[in-house]
């Protein structure tokens, strides 16, 4: 393969060249960051929730005034709600995975610390754990007599330290104390402590406004709700009955009691699928972008490359009445695409590294993994071959006659 | 001359079909794609009040000292009031105008039997809260101070809860139940709703796409314990249970707002605000020195990371599609340009000049700019239609294809093209007349 020949005719031809190399450069910059905002995007909308997703519902309800006995309005609805034909467990929970509403409370390893370790999510309501079909992997759930009213508890905060245990998640063990066993382990709030009894594998943390690294900091106390402290009731069910179950448990609230609003009825796949909206758009957005960008890149070398066969329509001609086969012509074509190309491919890489840099520093995103560069390069490399095959084959088709006609 | 050369350009354009057409695709998409993602960035980031945002400030007193900061360097106050501090402020009454307010959601319970209660999203708010931002009301007005001090029993209602509940006739002095209590109409405002929700940034986040439908007097709010609805932040347990406890703590869930018409008004504020911070170390309800934040609203929505970063670095990957598409017409229109050596010889042999190729070329680089720009517009129409599709309603609903978006659409395509057809064009004027004809 003569390469020679071909730098000699790009040198004739800066400016174009040029142009085809940035273009390609920009390209390969741009797909390889968007890519990864996609591989991003779509990771954090697979983040574990630990919970039997597909068979878990959430009806919230409003109450106009505060309802005069909640302790037995949660307990007469929970009953009603485990007669529905189809539910398996039913709970009055604070706070519900993939909503915007949670508690939160900072906790500490000791109560001399100056400063609290961290900011955990405080779950609570009477059989979470096993409605919520979170897998425990130590010790045990909690039992029905280690249950606190915490309306009690609210208006009388010495019961707070009769609260005594808790169950959390494995991530939040390993982060409090790495390398070991939480149970038994005591964490400080305030003046109250309370002893790890428990440890599930995953429960994630209602609304992630600590952050995805936080997203797994949960804490599950053995706290009873009122219809007068919480409004999130949780269904679970098989999820063919789903929107049955949905309907009919609405249908038995309002029932119970005409003074309050089912304001929300939803299964949690469609409450996931919420959350997450933003991080799927961004997705669809930046794939439409990138495939934009890859039109109008081929298209660029289409055009170009014609161009170029015009222009050259005569040397071509010559070329082949000195002896030069169809596929020397074609590969002349393909290889001067290929040098642009890998010309542009390392430009671009330099790009991609620089606008990444700057993403890191302007909108706290991660380092962009390596493996990104390769998979742009080869991208780029077939776009620029596939363009080029047609103004190519049409070069290769130029008559070895064309060299002895004047124009 | 002009009607001359746009002749010459359509005709040229006529001649490679397949060359324009990828130069006008390319102008379009672009363009489109920038001007779509841009609609979205221009309504999320654009100013709520323009005409007063620089007058409208948020104070944050740091009731909460070290110990509640996130750590590090930060030593920012909480965004936020806890009700001791607000009712100070509000007491002393030291802006031209001011408001605390907190979110609520109560039910409205309809007159006609059988309809069901309503949950509906407001505000209870103080009564300079409406003429200070300005806004604007369909029938009556709002409260006054008087029904502020009395907590009277009055309601400011949207015009679609006017509509729900009366059939949009003048419901001023009607009763509206809200929590099991009567409240006489004193205002209905007119289609309110902005965004962001420059007032209540804290609890809305800046986009909400719920219409607020009441808004009360703070302290009626208060007396007759309607919750708080919005986020409440704590850097301690409350010692007391419930909203009377939340009341009584440090934990911050109020959003404040103060009316400053100067510069001497600013300062003044700012001097009460440190005086206030250290009468309190004095007393020692803070135990430590006066950490207070006076932003105007433009500064705060800023500090708040109101505009979603996400759009801004969808409208960075937008730019760079557009910067591509006008490398790419570059090439295209100097391949395009360079063909016609012979032609501008021919021309410049007959004596036109160098600006008269100028002219000739960049009028063609014009119409591809028009085309392509024509093309932007149907293609940015689609686009703000479906952005709807991809993004929350909240946000898309805020994306609107408007006249300035139009022109400023067209003007980017024309103008990109034509930039885009400069190098090609100098290099055509530059072409040797002799040269050209001898070789033909």
């Amino acid at each position: 393969m003569d390469i020679l020949p071909i730098f000699s005719t790009l040198r004739r031809h800066k400016i174009t060249a040029l142009l085809l190399v940035l273009e390609i450069a920009l390209t390969c910059a741009i797909v390889c960051n968007a890519v990864f905002l996609i591989s991003q995007r779509l990771q954090r909308t697979e983040m574990a929730s630990g919970v039997a997703e597909h068979e878990l519902l959430q009806v919230q309800v409003a109450n106009i005034g505060k309802p005069a006995n909640g302790k037995s309005r949660a307990q007469e609805d929970l009953a009603l709600l485990r007669q529905v034909p189809g539910v398996t467990a039913a709970a009055l929970v604070n706070q519900v995975p993939f909503t915007n509403s949670s508690s939160n409370t900072s906790i500490k390893l000791d109560p001399a610390q100056k400063l609290p370790t961290l900011n955990a999510t405080m779950y609570m309501g009477e059989g979470l754990i096993a409605s919520f079909g979170a897998r425990l992997v130590a010790g045990r759930d909690f039992t029905a007599d280690e249950y606190l009213d915490y309306d009690d508890m609210r208006s009388n905060p010495e019961l707070q330290n009769k609260v005594g245990s808790v169950v959390i998640t494995q991530a939040l063990g390993e982060r409090l104390w790495p390398g070991q066993s939480a149970l038994g382990r005591n964490i400080y709030m305030g003046d109250t402590s309370v002893r790890v009894i428990g440890v599930v594998q995953s429960l994630i943390r209602p609304s992630l406004f600590m952050g995805d690294d936080a997203a797994q900091w949960t804490m599950v106390f053995p706290l009873r709700l009122s219809a007068a402290s919480a409004s999130r009731y949780v269904l679970r069910t098989a999820p063919d009955q789903r929107q049955q179950v949905l309907s009919e448990a609405a249908k038995v609230l309002r029932k119970a009691d005409p003074h309050r609003i089912v304001l929300k009825k939803d299964t949690l796949d469609d409450i996931r699928g919420a959350f997450f909206q933003n991080d799927r758009a961004m997705a669809g957005i930046l794939v439409g972008v990138i495939a934009a960008l890859l039109i109008v890149t081929a298209l660029g070398i289409v055009g170009l490359a014609s161009f170029w066969v015009a222009q050259r329509r005569r040397t071509i001609g010559v070329r082949r009445a000195l002896g030069a086969t169809r596929r020397n012509i074609l590969n002349y074509f393909q290889t001067e695409n290929f040098l642009l190309a890998t010309i542009g491919i390392v430009l671009g890489m330099v790009l991609a590294y620089g606008i990444n840099l700057f993403l890191m520093t302007r909108y706290e995103l991660p380092r962009l993994p390596g493996m990104y560069f390769p998979m742009g390069a080869i991208a780029l490399w077939l776009i620029g071959q596939l363009a080029v095959l047609g103004p190519a084959l049409r070069a290769a088709a130029v008559p070895p006659v064309v060299a002895t006609r004047s124009v | 001359m002009l009607a001359y050369y746009l002749e010459l350009a359509l005709r040229s354009l006529k001649r490679s079909p397949g060359l324009t057409a990828l130069m006008v695709l390319a102008i379009g998409f672009g363009v489109a794609a920038s001007m779509t993602t841009w609609s979205v960035f221009r309504a999320v980031s654009g100013d709520p009040i323009p005409w007063k945002s620089s007058q409208l400030f948020v104070p944050q007193i740091d009731a909460w000292g070290p110990k509640g900061h996130r750590g590090g360097d930060d030593n920012e106050p909480q965004d936020a009031m806890n009700y001791t501090d607000a009712m100070a402020l509000m007491r002393d009454h030291r802006a031209k105008r001011q408001s605390a307010m907190y979110q609520i959601s109560p039910s409205v319970v309809p007159a006609q039997a059988g309809k069901h209660p309503l949950n509906v999203g407001g505000h209870a708010v103080y009564s300079e809260f409406f003429p200070m931002l300005d806004a604007p009301f369909l029938y009556g007005s709002g409260w006054d101070a008087q029904d502020d001090a009395q907590r009277a029993a009055v309601v400011v209602i949207s015009s679609k809860l006017n509509e729900k509940l009366f059939g949009a006739v003048n419901s001023v002095g009607k009763t509206v139940n809200i929590e099991g209590k009567d409240y006489r109409v004193v205002g209905v405002l007119d289609n309110w709703n902005p965004q962001p929700r420059f007032y209540d940034v804290v609890n809305t986040g800046g986009f909400s796409e719920q219409v607020e439908d009441v808004f009360i007097p703070f302290e009626r709010a208060i007396a007759v314990g309607i919750p708080n609805d919005g986020n409440t932040n704590c850097s301690e347990t409350p010692k007391e249970s419930g909203f009377v406890g939340l009341q009584q703590s440090s934990c911050i869930w109020i959003a404040y707002m103060a009316e400053l018409e100067d510069a001497a008004a600013v300062t003044a504020y700012r001097q009460y605000l440190d005086g206030y911070a250290r009468a309190q170390q004095t007393a020692g309800r803070f135990t430590w020195a006066p950490n207070n934040k006076l932003r105007d609203l433009p500064a705060f929505l800023d500090h708040e990371q109101v505009v979603p970063s996400d759009t801004k670095v969808s409208l960075l990957v937008a730019l760079g599609l557009l910067l591509v598409c006008l490398v790419n017409t570059v090439g295209l229109l100097l391949a395009k340009f360079l063909r016609r050596s012979g032609e501008i010889g021919v021309r410049r042999a007959l004596g036109a000049p160098r600006k008269a190729i100028y002219l000739q070329f960049l009028t063609e680089a014009g119409v591809v700019g028009l085309t392509g720009g024509v093309l932007g517009l149907l293609l940015t129409g689609v686009g703000v239609a479906s952005v709807g599709m991809v993004l929350p309603k909240s946000i898309s609903d805020l994306a609107r294809l408007d006249l300035s978006l139009l022109v400023v659409t067209l003007v980017v395509a024309v103008l990109a093209t034509l930039l885009a057809g400069l190098y090609p064009t100098f290099r055509a004027s530059r072409v040797q007349p002799a040269w050209q004809l001898k070789s033909n």
